[in-house]
């Protein structure tokens, strides 16, 4: 990876954890289009709570954090990290490594674009 | 969008399920091809940024809310195979860690959330990209247009498990256009919400923009790192 591209990269996932960390404080507290259909016309009559209820990040709300605002979030930080490192660790696993050809033959270092015309 | 535990029966839970893992082996399986050297760390970075954003819900209606799904913008960014795992790890953390979408619901969660709204957020956006002229706003107009007919579409699927083995019996005449109204509202915010990050990383790095390989006149190469 090239030193403008882990800028990028750096860069983006700062603002994710703006978004997730901070900014979801502000977000809408209202249920959404499923939740409030559901609970409106009754679909949710046989609704079960989830199996992991009890996690200590359940409803992004941080167990054992009284303040509102840190209790979202930290699960917010931990989320944005979480999945980071699941997807970066699964692309890397997946990837083409140094010069194995792409499925046109191309090699893995160059640019794709895009179906040829 | 995320579905709760006990909203359908077992066996559809099941099917869904299945349905879920066949779609994703084959999305895994050819995400290779998307995957190189480069594009490995942004699908790391994709999935952060869906995370992040479906946690902004914002206003539709009085009392009801909405969030990015994230399925085209993932599929526009990366491409439609990577995009699919990107948004597919997004909703598996939400439902083991946050409890957000229900446990033997990840199935139908993945079915509509990921595959649909890749499927058909990427189609409609590589239609428009044929119609249209070679521009940047072209990019940007279909990102917009794609993000916002995949969220009504992902809801109807949701119907359509629910019509299969719902665990109530309200009348499909009465579910179809509550979820779709609501939903074609917060497909306009999808819209929105991917045209704005899609024009962003268009301006600062068209060349990490998967959909837009085939769209501009004249992508600036990054000289390859050769490792």
């Amino acid at each position: 990876m090239t030193r403008r591209t882990t800028a990028f990269v750096v860069v983006g996932l700062l603002v994710a954890l703006l978004l997730a960390g901070v900014v979801s404080f502000y977000a809408s507290d209202s249920p959404d289009g499923l939740e409030r259909v559901a609970s409106d016309r009754g679909l949710d009559a046989a609704e079960q709570p989830s199996g992991v209820e009890e996690s200590p990040l359940s409803g992004y709300r941080t167990d054992g954090i009284g303040d509102d605002r840190l209790a979202g979030g930290v699960a917010g930080v931990v989320g944005v990290i979480g999945t980071f490192a699941v997807g970066t660790g699964l692309a890397l696993a997946l990837r083409r490594r140094g010069g194995e050809p792409d499925r046109r033959g191309r090699p893995a270092h160059q640019v794709d674009t895009g179906p040829p015309r | 969008m995320h579905v709760p535990d006990g909203f359908l029966d077992a066996p559809t839970s099941v099917a869904a399920g299945a349905i879920a893992v066949a779609g994703l082996a084959l999305c895994l399986r050819r995400a290779r091809a998307e995957l190189d050297e480069r594009a490995a760390p942004l699908a790391g970075l994709v999935a952060a940024f869906v995370f992040a954003a479906q946690m902004l819900n914002f206003p539709v209606v009085a009392g009801t809310s909405g969030h990015l799904l994230g399925g085209a913008l993932a599929a526009i960014v990366v491409g439609p195979w990577t995009g699919a795992v990107c948004v597919a790890v997004v909703l598996l953390v939400q439902s083991l860690l946050f409890a957000d979408g229900g446990l033997t619901a990840l199935g139908v969660n993945i079915v509509d959330m990921s595959l649909v709204t890749v499927l058909v957020g990427y189609l409609l956006f590589r239609g428009l990209a044929l119609l249209l002229p070679r521009s940047p706003a072209s990019v940007v107009g279909a990102s917009f247009v794609a993000a916002a007919v995949s969220v009504p579409v992902a809801s109807l699927a949701f119907v359509g498990f629910y019509a299969v083995g719902g665990t109530t019996d309200v009348p499909l005449g009465t579910v179809v256009p509550a979820v779709l109204g609501v939903h074609v509202l917060i497909g306009i915010g999808e819209g929105l919400i991917t045209a704005l990050v899609v024009g962003s990383v268009l301006t600062v790095r068209p060349d990490l923009v998967h959909g837009a390989h085939s769209l501009l006149p004249a992508v600036r190469l990054e000289p390859a790192a050769v490792t």
